[in-house]
C-alpha cells in the first residue's frame, strides 16, 4: 500500500519532465501507477472477500500517536478498482486527447496522478486522521485540475466555487472525527466502525459534522451547484474526477460510517431527505441543459443522490444495492463522459442543437455511448439494471411511511434519468432534422437562454463538422461500457464479493443482486419507469419550454454568490474597526491590556512588602537623579539632538547603577554602546530636521500621559513585589563553581555567555548580525554592500565633507597639502596626482586625512586619533582575552574595536575608515557567527555536546603556562560579530550618506526642517549645483 | 528581601517616560522611548535577580557576597542587541526621510481605505468569483473548449445540405 502511494508521488513528481521528453506519450507510462493499484486490488480479491484483507502500519509521529495506517477490506477493495481502473483508462485516453502542443501537460499529468494517489490514500487510510488529510490533498489537487484552463475566468470561478465548499465541509468533517475519535478514545478507523461510540449529543455531532464533510464532497443539496460549475475542467478531468473518483469520496465517506450509524435518527434524517432531494433535483435539470456535459454533470449529481440514500439507508439489501450501484456508475457515467469528449473533439461543439448525423459517422462511439447510456437508464441485462433493481426491491421492504417515500423518489428519479439519458444519447448521436447554426445560437443564447430546439430552428441551419478522432479515444469508454455489460452477466459473482461489506450492517435481511427474478412487482415497476423515461424523452420540448417558462426558485449558485459577497462585506467592516492602521492605536491596545491584566492582579492578589530598603548606596541617589531627570527632560525636548544627548547622559547614568549593583561587565559594556549610539544617532541626525514636527494635540497627549503613568505605576509595582516573590533558589547558585570547573573562568558573567548558557548568546549574536545587514539593505537598497573606500582611489580634488566654501582658503599656503578651493565649493587642484607620492603621504598623520576637504581637518584630532586608535586596539584585544576573568569579553571588546574605528572615521572621513577597515563587515559577521556556531559544532566530534567546553593547559617555554578554553574561539566570533556590526553602521549610515550628500542624490537635512514634503527638493538638488551646507555632527 | 525604593522609582520613570514617547509618531521619538523602555527592564531585571552584591568573579570576591551572574549576562546581550535594533530603527528613520522628507510613522494608507469604503458601504475589493455570474451555464459551457487532437481531416456530410 505505502509501495502504491510512493509509485503514485514518484510518478506526479516526474510527470512534467516524462510529458516533457515524451510528449504527450508519456500518459501512457503514467497509466502504469493508477493501473498498478488496480492490479494489486485484484490479487488480494479472494482474501478480501475472506475478510483477510492486508494491513499495514507505520509509525509516523509517535510523540502525537500518529501512524500510517492501511486497510484493504471490500469496501476500499471496491473503490480501489475504481479508482485505480477508471484512472488508468482516463490517463490512455489523455494520450490521444489533448492536442500535442497542448498548454500544461506537464503540470495536468503530475497533479492527476497526484490526485489518482491521493484518492487511493483516502479509502485505504485506516486512521481518521489519516483519512483527513487524504481528504484535503484530493480536494486541493481537484482545485488545480478543475482550474487547469488557468487563464480563463469561468475555470477559475469554478475551480475557486468547488475548493471553497469542499474544504468548509472538509474542515466541518475534521472536527467530527476529532470528536469521533475522543469519544471513541481510538482515532483507528476500523475500530472506531466495531466499537462506534452512541448516544451521546457530541456522537451526534459529529455524525452531522461528517455528514456536511460527505454532502459538500458529493455535491448533494444545497452544495450540488459546484459539481456542473466544475465543467469547465477538461473532459478527462470530469470523466475521472465528477464521475469515478472524487465525488465518490463522500459516498465513500457515508458507506464508511454507515454501518456504525444509520439507525441514528439525525443521520436518517439528513440522508433520506438530502438524498432523494439531489435525486430529484439533479434529474430535472438535468432535462434542460444543452450542453452534454451539464446534462451528463446533473444527471451525476442525481445518481449521487441515488448512491448516498440507497448505501446511507442502512438495511443490508441497500447496502448491497448501494455498492452495486456505486460500481456501475462510475462505469457507465465515466464512459459517457469519455465518449461526450470524443463527440467534442470530432465536431468542436458539446451543444446538442448543432449536433447532427453524428451516430452514422463515429458508429463505434455512438455504439459505445448507446451501452453506458443502457447502463445509465437500467435496461436490462446492464449494470445499472441489475443495480437499480436491487435497489427498488430493497427499498420495497422498508417499513412505510418512509419506505414508500423513498420508493416513491426513486422511480421518479429513475424516470428522469430514463429521460435525461435517451435524450443525452439523441442530442449526441441522432440525425436530426433542424439543427441551430452557431450564430443563431448565439443571438438566441442572449435573448432566451431556455429557447428550445424546435423555436430556434433556422432554415439555414448548418450542422458542426464532423472529423474523426483517433481510435484509441473510443476505446477506454468502449470497454468500460463493455464491462458494465459484462458484470451484469454474472451477477452472483457481484454478490459474492460485496457481500461481506453489506454484512457489516446490522440491520435487515441480506440482499441479491440477479438479472431475471421473475415477474416480481419490481420488474413490474421497472417497465412502468422505462416507459414513464421515454414518454417523458417524447415530449422533451414541451418539457423543456414548461422548464423554461417555470418558476425554479433562488438558484444555489446565486444565493451562494450572494453568500460570498456578504461575507467580503462583514471582512471589510471587521477589518476596519479592528485594524485602523494606526501604530500608536495599536501600541496603546497592547500596553492597556498589559496595565489591566498585570495591574489588576497586582492590586488584586498580592501582598506588598512592608519593608523597604531606601538604597544600597547613597552614590545610587545621585545616578538615580541623572536617569531620572535625563528621561523626564527627553520626554519635552523639541529639538533632536537635545533629545540625544539627554539620552546619552541617562544611559550613562544607567552604567554608575550597574556599577552599584555589582555589575561591572554590565556597566562596561553600557559605556561603550552609549557612546556607539550616540555617534549613530547623530550620524542619521544629520540628514533628519532639526526639530520635532509640532503636534498640537492636547487631548491625545494627556491621553499618552495618562497611559505612561499608569505603566510605569504597574511596572513599579512589579519591581516592588518581584524581589521578594522568588520561592525557588536561584539557577545561578552554582554558577560560580562551575564556571571554574567547567567554563575555565572567574568572570561568571562572560563564562555564563560564552559557556553556560552559549545557545542563548548565539541566538543574540545572530539577531545582531540581522540587525547590521537591515541596518546596510535600508540604506544600499539593491547590495549588501557598498564599495571599500581606499585613499588612493580618492578624487584628487579632495571633497570629503567639502560643501561649503572654505572662509580660511585664503590662509592656506598654496599647493603643498592644501588645495585651491572656488567660491562655490568646487576643488580644483589639478597639480596634485590621485597617488600622494610616499614623502608627502609621511608627513600625513592619518593615511587618507588628505581625502578631507581642508576646511574639515584638524590637525589636534588627527594626532590624537594616530596616538588613540592602535592603542584602543591593543585595549579591545586585552578585553577580549582577559573577559574570561575579569571585566570584558567579546562583546566588550567589540565595541572598543568599533569605537576605534568611528573615531578614525569621524578624523578622516570614508576614505580613513576604508584604510582602517578594509574589509567587508559581512564578512566579519558571517565569520563571527561561524566562529561561534561551527566551533560549537566541533566539540561534537570530539565526542561532547554542541558548545562544550575543552579546557588545555599548555606549557610553553617562554611565555609559561598557557590557560586555553575553547570557548575563546565563541568570544572571539562574538568579537566579529560586534566589530561586523559597527563597522556596517559606518559604512551605510555614515560613509554612504557622506558620499550621496555629495554627489546630491540627497538633498541635506536643512532644507526639509518643518517635514515639509516636497517630491521637487530631489530633482531641485539633482539639477542645482552643490549641496549648501554639511550640518554635520563632526566637532 | 526587602526592595529598593530608589530603584523602583527609576524604573517606574523610565518606563512611564518611555512610554509617553512611545505612543509618539515621530520614529526617533518613538526609538528614544524604546531606548528609555530598555533601560527600565534591564533594571527591573537587576532588582528581580536580587540585591545589589559585590562583583560576580571568582577569586575577587568571597562566594556569598556576588550579585547575582545570571541576569546580569542577560542583560548584557539585551544592551548590546538594543545597540543593533538603535542603528535600525534609525536606517528606517532615514530612509523614511529620503521617501517622504520626514521620519513620521503615518497610518496604513490601505488600512484606511478599507475603512473608508466599510464606512460608505462600498465594495473593499474587487474578488470577481463572488459576482453574480452574468452567463449561464450553458454559455460559459459553451465557450470551454479543451485543446482537443485535431483528428483526422474533416469531411462534409452528404445529405444534410
Amino acid at each position: 500500500m505505502l509501495l502504491l502511494l510512493a509509485v503514485h508521488l514518484a510518478a506526479a513528481v516526474v510527470a512534467p519532465a516524462l510529458l516533457n521528453w515524451m510528449g504527450r506519450k508519456a500518459f501512457w507510462v503514467l497509466a502504469l501507477a493508477p493501473a498498478s493499484a488496480a492490479v494489486w486490488a485484484l490479487t488480494w480479491t479472494s482474501q478480501v472477500q475472506a475478510g483477510n484483507g492486508p494491513v499495514e502500519q507505520l509509525e509516523w509521529i509517535p510523540v502525537l500517536g500518529l501512524e500510517l495506517t492501511f486497510r484493504l477490506d471490500t469496501l476500499s477493495w471496491l473503490m480501489t478498482l475504481v479508482v485505480g481502473g477508471v484512472g488508468a483508462l482516463v490517463l490512455i485516453y489523455c494520450a490521444a486527447y489533448f492536442k500535442s502542443s497542448a498548454s500544461g501537460l506537464g503540470r495536468f499529468g503530475g497533479v492527476f496522478v497526484a490526485f489518482s494517489g491521493s484518492m487511493l490514500g483516502l479509502v485505504a487510510a485506516d486512521d481518521l486522521l489519516l483519512m483527513f488529510v487524504f481528504w484535503e490533498l484530493t480536494t486541493v489537487t481537484s482545485y488545480v485540475l478543475i482550474g487547469h484552463y488557468a487563464e480563463r475566468k469561468a475555470s477559475r470561478r469554478a475551480a475557486m466555487q468547488a475548493i471553497v465548499i469542499t474544504t468548509a465541509g472538509g474542515l466541518a468533517m475534521l472536527v467530527g472525527l476529532v470528536l469521533l475519535g475522543e469519544a471513541a478514545g481510538t482515532f483507528r478507523l476500523s475500530e472506531v466502525i466495531a466499537d462506534p461510540p452512541q448516544g451521546t449529543t457530541t456522537v451526534t455531532v459529529a455524525i452531522v459534522c461528517l455528514l456536511a464533510g460527505a454532502v459538500t464532497k458529493s455535491a448533494l443539496i444545497p452544495f450540488h451547484f459546484w459539481l456542473p460549475a466544475a465543467m469547465a475542467a477538461p473532459t478527462p478531468v470530469s470523466a475521472y474526477l465528477h464521475a469515478a473518483a472524487m465525488v465518490k469520496a463522500g459516498v465513500y465517506l457515508v458507506a464508511r460510517f454507515a454501518p456504525a450509524y444509520s439507525t441514528t435518527p439525525v443521520w436518517q434524517w439528513i440522508v433520506i431527505s438530502l438524498g432523494c432531494g439531489t435525486m430529484l433535483l439533479g434529474g430535472y435539470r438535468a432535462l434542460r441543459q444543452h450542453d452534454l456535459k451539464l446534462i451528463l454533470a446533473f444527471g451525476t449529481v442525481s445518481q449521487l443522490g441515488l448512491i448516498v440514500l440507497l448505501v446511507g439507508l442502512g438495511t443490508r439489501a441497500t447496502a448491497l444495492a448501494g455498492l452495486a450501484m456505486l460500481g456501475a456508475h462510475a462505469m457507465f457515467k465515466a464512459a459517457l463522459f469519455l465518449v461526450v469528449g470524443v463527440v467534442d473533439a470530432a465536431t468542436g461543439t458539446r451543444d446538442l442543437r448543432r449536433l447532427s448525423g453524428v451516430g452514422r459517422e463515429l458508429k463505434l462511439t455512438a455504439l459505445a455511448g448507446a451501452l453506458a447510456t443502457a447502463s445509465m437508464i437500467g435496461l436490462p441485462p446492464f449494470a445499472g439494471y441489475v443495480a437499480k433493481e436491487a435497489g427498488l426491491e430493497a427499498v420495497g421492504h422498508l417499513d412505510a411511511p418512509v419506505g414508500t417515500i423513498v420508493l416513491v423518489a426513486v422511480a421518479v428519479g429513475s424516470a428522469l434519468t430514463v429521460a435525461y439519458g435517451l435524450r443525452l444519447w439523441w442530442g449526441a448521436f441522432s440525425t436530426k432534422p433542424a439543427v441551430v447554426p452557431e450564430a443563431v445560437v448565439e443571438s438566441a443564447e442572449s435573448t432566451a437562454p431556455g429557447t428550445s430546439i424546435h423555436e430556434a430552428a433556422h432554415d439555414e441551419a448548418e450542422p458542426a463538422r464532423i472529423t474523426h478522432p483517433s481510435l484509441l479515444l473510443v476505446w477506454p469508454a468502449m470497454i468500460l461500457a463493455v464491462l458494465g455489460l459484462a458484470v451484469a452477466l454474472l451477477p452472483q459473482l457481484g454478490e459474492h464479493l460485496l457481500e461481506p461489506y453489506a454484512a457489516t450492517y446490522p440491520e435487515g435481511e441480506p440482499g441479491h443482486l440477479v438479472l431475471w427474478a421473475g415477474l416480481t412487482p419490481t420488474f413490474v415497476l421497472t417497465l412502468a419507469i422505462l416507459l414513464a423515461g421515454a414518454l417523458l424523452f417524447l415530449v422533451r420540448d414541451r418539457v423543456e419550454r414548461w422548464q423554461t417558462a417555470a418558476y425554479h426558485g433562488p438558484e444555489a449558485d446565486r444565493v451562494y454568490r450572494r453568500f460570498m459577497r456578504r461575507l467580503d462585506d462583514v471582512a471589510a467592516d471587521v477589518t476596519a474597526v479592528t485594524q485602523r492602521g494606526s501604530l500608536p492605536l495599536y501600541l496603546g491596545l497592547i500596553l492597556i491590556v498589559f496595565v489591566v491584566a498585570v495591574g489588576g492582579t497586582a492590586l488584586g492578589s498580592t501582598v506588598f512588602p512592608t519593608q523597604f530598603t531606601f538604597w544600597d548606596n547613597p552614590a545610587q541617589l545621585v545616578f538615580a537623579a541623572g536617569t531620572i531627570v535625563s528621561a523626564l527632560l527627553v520626554t519635552r525636548a523639541r529639538r533632536r539632538l537635545k533629545a540625544v544627548i539627554l539620552l546619552g547622559i541617562g544611559g550613562y547614568s544607567m552604567a554608575g547603577l550597574y556599577l552599584l549593583h555589582g555589575a561591572p561587565d554590565l556597566a562596561l559594556t553600557q559605556v561603550l554602546v552609549e557612546t556607539v549610539t550616540l555617534v549613530v544617532f547623530v550620524l542619521v541626525l544629520r540628514r533628519l530636521p532639526p526639530y520635532f514636527s509640532d503636534r498640537p494635540l492636547a487631548a491625545s497627549r494627556w491621553v499618552r500621559l495618562g497611559l505612561g503613568v499608569a505603566v510605569g505605576l504597574t511596572v513599579a509595582g512589579i519591581a516592588l513585589v518581584a524581589p521578594s516573590a522568588r520561592i525557588h533558589l536561584p539557577v545561578s547558585t552554582d554558577f560560580a563553581q562551575e564556571a571554574v570547573t567547567f567554563g575555565g573562568g572567574k568572570n561568571i558573567v562572560n563564562v555564563t555567555l560564552v559557556d553556560i548558557r552559549a545557545w542563548d548568546t548565539m541566538g543574540e549574536i545572530s539577531v545582531l548580525l540581522v540587525a547590521a545587514t537591515g541596518v546596510a539593505s535600508l540604506v544600499f537598497l539593491s547590495r549588501r554592500g557598498g564599495a571599500i573606500y581606499r585613499a588612493d582611489e580618492a578624487r584628487v580634488d579632495r571633497a570629503v565633507w567639502g560643501g561649503t566654501a572654505d572662509p580660511m582658503a585664503a590662509l592656506r599656503r598654496p599647493g603643498g597639502d592644501s588645495a585651491a578651493v572656488d567660491a562655490g565649493g568646487m576643488v580644483a587642484d589639478r597639480d596634485e596626482s590621485a597617488v600622494p607620492s610616499s614623502a608627502s603621504r609621511g608627513r600625513e598623520w592619518l593615511q587618507a586625512g588628505r581625502t578631507l576637504a581642508p576646511q574639515r581637518r584638524s590637525v589636534i584630532f588627527e594626532v590624537v586619533v594616530r596616538l588613540l586608535f592602535h592603542t584602543m586596539i591593543v585595549y579591545s584585544v586585552y578585553l577580549l582575552f582577559s573577559g574570561h576573568n575579569a571585566p570584558g569579553g567579546g562583546f566588550a571588546a567589540g565595541l572598543v574595536t568599533g569605537i576605534a574605528l568611528i573615531v578614525r572615521y569621524l578624523a578622516g572621513g570614508r576614505y580613513e575608515l576604508g584604510e582602517a577597515a578594509p574589509v567587508q563587515p559581512g564578512l566579519l559577521l558571517g565569520l563571527g557567527l561561524f566562529l561561534s556556531a561551527g566551533v560549537g559544532l566541533l566539540a561534537l566530534l570530539a565526542g561532547g555536546e554542541v558548545l562544550q567546553s575543552w579546557i588545555f593547559d599548555i606549557h610553553l617555554p617562554v611565555i609559561g603556562d598557557l590557560h586555553l578554553v575553547t570557548s575563546l574561539f565563541f568570544d572571539i566570533g562574538v568579537y566579529l560579530v560586534v566589530v561586523g556590526l559597527v563597522l556596517d553602521i559606518l559604512r551605510s549610515l555614515g560613509a554612504e550618506i557622506d558620499r550621496r550628500a555629495e554627489t546630491g542624490e540627497d538633498p541635506v537635512g536643512g532644507d526639509a526642517a518643518g517635514g515639509d514634503v516636497d517630491g521637487d527638493v530631489p530633482a531641485q538638488v539633482a539639477a542645482g549645483a552643490k549641496p549648501a551646507g554639511w550640518d554635520g555632527g563632526v566637532p | 528581601m526587602s526592595p529598593n525604593i530608589v530603584l523602583v522609582v527609576t524604573i517606574g520613570v523610565l518606563f512611564a517616560a518611555g512610554v509617553y514617547l512611545l505612543l509618539e509618531r515621530s520614529l526617533s521619538r518613538v526609538l528614544i522611548g524604546v531606548i528609555l523602555i530598555g533601560n527600565g527592564a534591564n533594571l527591573l531585571f537587576l532588582v528581580a535577580g536580587g540585591a545589589a552584591g559585590r562583583p560576580p568573579i571568582v577569586g575577587a570576591t568571597p562566594e556569598g557576597q556576588m550579585s547575582d551572574p545570571l541576569p546580569q549576562a542577560m542583560v548584557l546581550t539585551a544592551i548590546v542587541i538594543t545597540l543593533g535594533m538603535t542603528a535600525f530603527l534609525l536606517a528606517m528613520a532615514y530612509r523614511s526621510w529620503q521617501l517622504h522628507r520626514h521620519d513620521e510613522v503615518q497610518d496604513d494608507v490601505e488600512d484606511r481605505n478599507i475603512a473608508r469604503l466599510a464606512a460608505a458601504n462600498e465594495r473593499a475589493t474587487t474578488d470577481a468569483d463572488t459576482e453574480v455570474a452574468a452567463e449561464t451555464l450553458d454559455e460559459e459551457a459553451a465557450e470551454a473548449r479543451d485543446e482537443t487532437d485535431e483528428g483526422a481531416p474533416a469531411r462534409v456530410l452528404e445529405g444534410e445540405r
